[in-house]
């Protein structure tokens, strides 16, 4: 699309890693034969996805516009860049940047390609990446150009492929780590980046960092590899290496990693790696992609298995210098400060002393904090990019990262420049505070961009921040110190089984139209390197979950006892109560007129999925498939309900026969005299509702069916902890997947 | 210099954030009924962002949004696709596609008039840093043919122009009419429409 996109390939010779030069030569080699039909779809979806670029919502050329489908009308007819992806659509870019760690130049090129080929915003990821949006494809050899001569690479950013090496944004400066894993991820990410071994992955491969085992700043529970920074003390010489989890993943059900073994040593750190990579690659499942993440295989193995097979690998791995030649340089890395340690401000006050309290956080070297930059919904501008790489020059030696909270840090600033640095945040639009806080929410995409979004997480986080932001100076201590997180839908791209107060998209036909909800999740644990997982309570239409904060809030602030987080305080009020609480908040409008709860937040059109008819309201009247769908609701929250007591046979059964009871809702769409049997149901099922894949998911296809065709397997027990919580998460996707199927079946017929 | 990209935006009197929100259905509204020459697509909301793009109806060939960038607020026209002719041609179709989308805002209902343009300022930009860098050889070669160019727009009208001088920021020019001028009068100067 630009008319400079020609010349960027002259202009930047010579100024590009050769290697990165020359992986985007290969892709515009391969965008030009896609072009002219040398290159199947498939093939050239996967190739574009390894270099970081993604599809975006309504890039298979059809948009609700609010009245009807629009069909949109691409110059490039039907070219392709993927199945069903028109090679015109505006498309996302995803920007690795390991560990988060950027200098200013870095910023400000970023701050120039948002300008120039986005809408002007930056995007900062829950892991530590850069999204731009609406990119077209025909400019991304350029805007990875001029990444690549800022030594950034988009390599591995999407695609079954090893994604950026998060890590803890605080590392080297925190009192409570037990080292700086900093070096270490870098190295992780270095050796991992194009490695042959990573090539051949089913699925997305996740690694993260964390420097202590406590806090939440590397989240290493939740990944494919999380290292936990831990030392050993032989012969009275200590040694580095890390506490090492392996099998974690968030997605429609989250697994907690297992723990692979209580001290890596550091210097096996890649090679073992590499060979969990290599045993990941050779029996990780590759055709059914809803079981494809490596969480998937170490549940099916078991650790020991798991841990036995990688160590074999790693045995028979032909030795490689880059496993220990970082090392050295790694036990002396050390950033250095710009300016002199400092003194705390004297009597702060006022929005400067709001934010001194919620935006820095002291460092383990004396005189220095860190600053959070707090963006909201991780938007930046291309002006406030500039603006702080002008800040990190004239306070720190350029030592900025991003965060999983969707922010920036600015590390070693000087106490005494504490000021200056908030006037000049002030200044640029940046100097809100809060960071860290309720207002503070993370949100994914959603229906924004996402192809994937059910309802707008980022309009409902604008609202929240809205409304949380108005009142917060009158939250209560405790409430200010809850998170909020979002995702459009249940693959949980805002992780949000990681927060106090969680939230997903999903749909409910009410009264015979499509009315936006989230699920409300509640239980989960931040701290911890995100310790526990929440669970779903219940469905509640979009626009109340602001009321559904706020009586949360209260209630914590209220009742709660001392020194009780909210986790431990939604357990001990219980579910029943909870939903007791929340309960009239989920019943449809009393106006049936009132359209309002029937469009999203931020988005006044008519809520749809996809081209579904709204025509067709079926009055006041309920169906059976509805009734079904209910029961199977209760079922479920019972299951949940038999879970936390401990009674795991009685929650596993309750899940089953929730999923079972959603399976012959649908049925009784067309079979109304179905018996109760299992066995009927689920071949009835079968027949009338995956053989004809009317049950299918528009993108993860038949992955909920299965789900209960497994359940049904295994239906006779025994069932572990474990084991009885996934199928309770499988049975809430599976109850989703019956709505939305009843939705797309528009208004059934009387029965 | 070839100058392609070209932006234009047209500075309102304050429109408030009430304003903002208020302009989402109505670019909603200009999708179902394709009220624009281009293809649109979608809309971005930025509300959120302090001095931000505001709110962005995006297109194939061309962004429409009320921008807020430098917390001066206006009808922005960012050309995407790249146009054939000279230079002025290419500065006069952005101009309209500007004024044209500033003239329907101005008599949106939905807006409760609550959309204006000041009269007087108008700011443009090249979002190509590799064919117009912003750096002063960009300003001498350009000068006389953005001066010519204004002084078209405002129908030789006393004008002010000043360039924005930071060379890491877009090459940005901006020109203040002494007097006020209405959208229309403007596109009347400029051969009227889009
Ligand atoms: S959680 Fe769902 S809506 Fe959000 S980015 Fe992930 S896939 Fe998209």
């Amino acid at each position: 699309m630009k008319a400079s996109n020609a010349q960027w390939a002259k202009e930047l010779s010579g100024k590009m890693p050769e290697d990165l030069s020359r992986e985007i030569d290969i892709f515009e080699t391969e965008m030009a034969l896609r072009k002219q039909g040398k290159l199947d779809e498939r093939l050239f979806a996967e190739t574009r996805l390894r270099r970081g670029i993604y599809g975006q919502r309504y890039d298979n050329g059809q948009r609700h516009d609010g009245k009807k489908v629009q069909e949109v009308a691409y110059p490039s007819g039907e070219l392709t860049k993927g199945p069903n992806t028109m090679w015109d659509a505006p498309g996302m870019q995803r920007i690795k940047i390991p560990g988060g760690g950027l200098n200013a130049a870095q910023l400000e090129t970023l701050a120039d390609l948002a300008e120039e080929y986005s809408d002007g915003i930056a995007h900062v990821t829950t892991r530590q990446d850069f999204q731009l949006h609406y990119i077209h494809i025909e400019d991304t050899p350029s805007v990875m150009r001029r990444l690549a001569a800022a030594k950034i690479t988009t390599r591995e950013a999407c695609g079954n492929s090893v994604r950026n090496v998060t890590a803890c944004p605080y590392a080297g400066t925190c009192a409570d780590e037990v080292f700086d894993v900093t070096p270490y991820s870098r190295a992780l990410s270095k050796f991992l980046l194009g490695h042959p071994d990573t090539q051949n992955l089913g699925r997305k491969f996740k690694p993260a960092f964390s420097g202590c085992s406590q806090h939440a700043c590397g989240l290493a529970s939740l990944h494919d590899i999380g290292m936990i920074a831990a030392t050993q003390t032989k012969n009275g010489e200590e040694t580095r290496g890390f506490e090492m989890y392996v099998g974690g993943g968030l997605g429609a059900v989250p697994y907690q990693a297992k723990l692979f073994d209580t001290f890596v040593p550091q210097e096996e750190l890649l090679p073992l790696a590499q060979a969990i990579a290599r045993v990941f690659a050779r029996l990780g499942e590759k055709k059914n992609r809803s079981r494809a993440r490596m969480k998937f295989l170490v549940q099916d193995l078991g650790i020991e298995r798991f841990k036995e097979l990688v160590l074999e690998e790693r045995r028979g791995l032909a030795p490689d210098p880059r496993w220990t030649a970082y090392l050295e340089s790694a036990q002396q890395f050390e950033e250095a400060p710009l300016r002199a340690a400092g003194e705390w401000p004297q009597s702060p006050s006022g929005a400067f002393a709001r934010w001194l309290a919620t935006n820095t956080r002291p460092q383990k070297q004396e005189g220095y904090v860190v600053v959070t930059v707090a963006l909201p919904l991780g938007d930046i501008t291309a002006n406030q990019l500039r603006s702080l790489a002008d800040i990190a020059r004239q306070f720190t030696r350029e030592t900025v990262r991003t965060t999983v909270e969707q922010n920036f840090v600015l590390r070693w600033i000087s106490k005494s420049d504490l000021q200056q640095v908030y006037t000049a945040l002030e200044a640029a639009g940046l100097g809100e505070a809060g960071g860290g806080t309720i207002i503070d929410i993370v949100t994914c995409p959603g229906t924004d961009t996402c192809k994937l979004g059910i309802s707008s997480s980022r309009g409902l986080a604008a609202e929240l921040r809205k409304r949380l932001g108005e009142k917060s100076f009158e939250l209560n201590e405790s409430v200010d110190h809850l998170h909020i997180k979002i995702s459009g839908c249940f693959n949980s791209c805002g992780q949000h089984h990681v927060a106090d107060l969680g939230f997903y998209g999903v749909s409910r036909k009410v009264a015979g139209y499509a009315m936006p909800h989230f699920q409300v999740v509640l239980g989960g644990e931040w701290e911890h390197n995100g310790g526990s997982y929440g669970l779903p309570t219940m469905a509640i239409p979009s626009k109340n979950i602001p009321e559904v904060v706020t009586r949360l809030t209260e209630r914590y602030a209220r009742d709660r006892q001392a020194g009780e987080n909210f986790k431990d305080f939604i357990k001990r009020v219980g579910k029943p109560e909870l939903k007791n609480i929340l309960d009239d908040l989920a019943r449809p409008p009393a106006d049936p007129t009132d359209r309002s709860l029937f469009s999203d937040w931020g988005d006044p059109r008519e809520y749809s999925l996809g081209d579904m008819g709204t025509g067709e309201c079926a009055g006041e009247v309920v169906s059976p498939v509805e009734f079904g769908l209910g029961a199977a609701e209760r079922e479920v929250f019972e299951a949940q309900l038999a879970w936390e007591k401990g009674q795991v046979e009685q929650a596993g059964k309750a899940a089953y026969h929730a999923m079972l009871q959603a399976a012959k809702a649908l049925v009784m769409s067309d079979y109304p005299l179905i018996s109760d049997d299992p066995d009927r149901i689920i071949s009835e099922f079968r027949t009338r509702f995956y053989d004809t894949q009317k049950f299918f998911d528009p993108f993860a296809g038949g992955k909920f069916a299965h789900y209960l065709f497994a359940a049904q397997e295994h239906s006779g027990g025994p069932y572990t902890s474990d084991s009885a919580r996934y199928l309770i998460e499988e049975a809430h996707l599976f109850i989703e997947a019956a709505h939305s199927c009843y939705n797309r079946m528009g208004t059934p017929a009387a029965v | 210099m070839n100058l392609q990209h070209v932006n234009v935006k047209l500075l309102i009197e304050d429109f408030g954030d009430a304003g903002l929100e208020r302009l989402i259905p109505v670019f909603h509204g200009w999708i179902q009924d394709r009220a624009r020459p281009e293809l649109l697509l979608d809309i971005a909301d930025y509300r959120h962002v302090p001095a931000g793009p505001g709110v962005v109806l995006i297109g194939h060939e061309a962004n429409y949004s009320v921008d807020n960038t430098d917390n001066r607020m206006g009808v922005r026209y960012n050309r995407k696709a790249e146009l054939d002719g000279s230079n002025q041609d290419r500065l006069a179709q952005a101009a309209v596609a500007a004024l044209s989308a500033c003239q329907l805002l101005e008599a949106e209902p939905r807006l409760q008039n609550g959309l204006r343009f000041n009269g007087q300022e108008i700011e443009i930009f090249v979002n190509d840093r590799l064919l117009a860098p912003n750096v002063e050889v960009t300003r001498e070669v350009l000068h006389g043919e953005l001066e010519s160019f204004f002084r078209k727009v405002f129908r030789n009208g006393e004008i002010s122009i000043s360039y924005d001088k930071d060379p890491r920021r877009l090459f940005g020019v901006s020109v203040k009419a002494a007097r006020r001028f209405s959208v229309a009068d403007l596109l009347a100067n400029l051969g009227g429409r889009d």
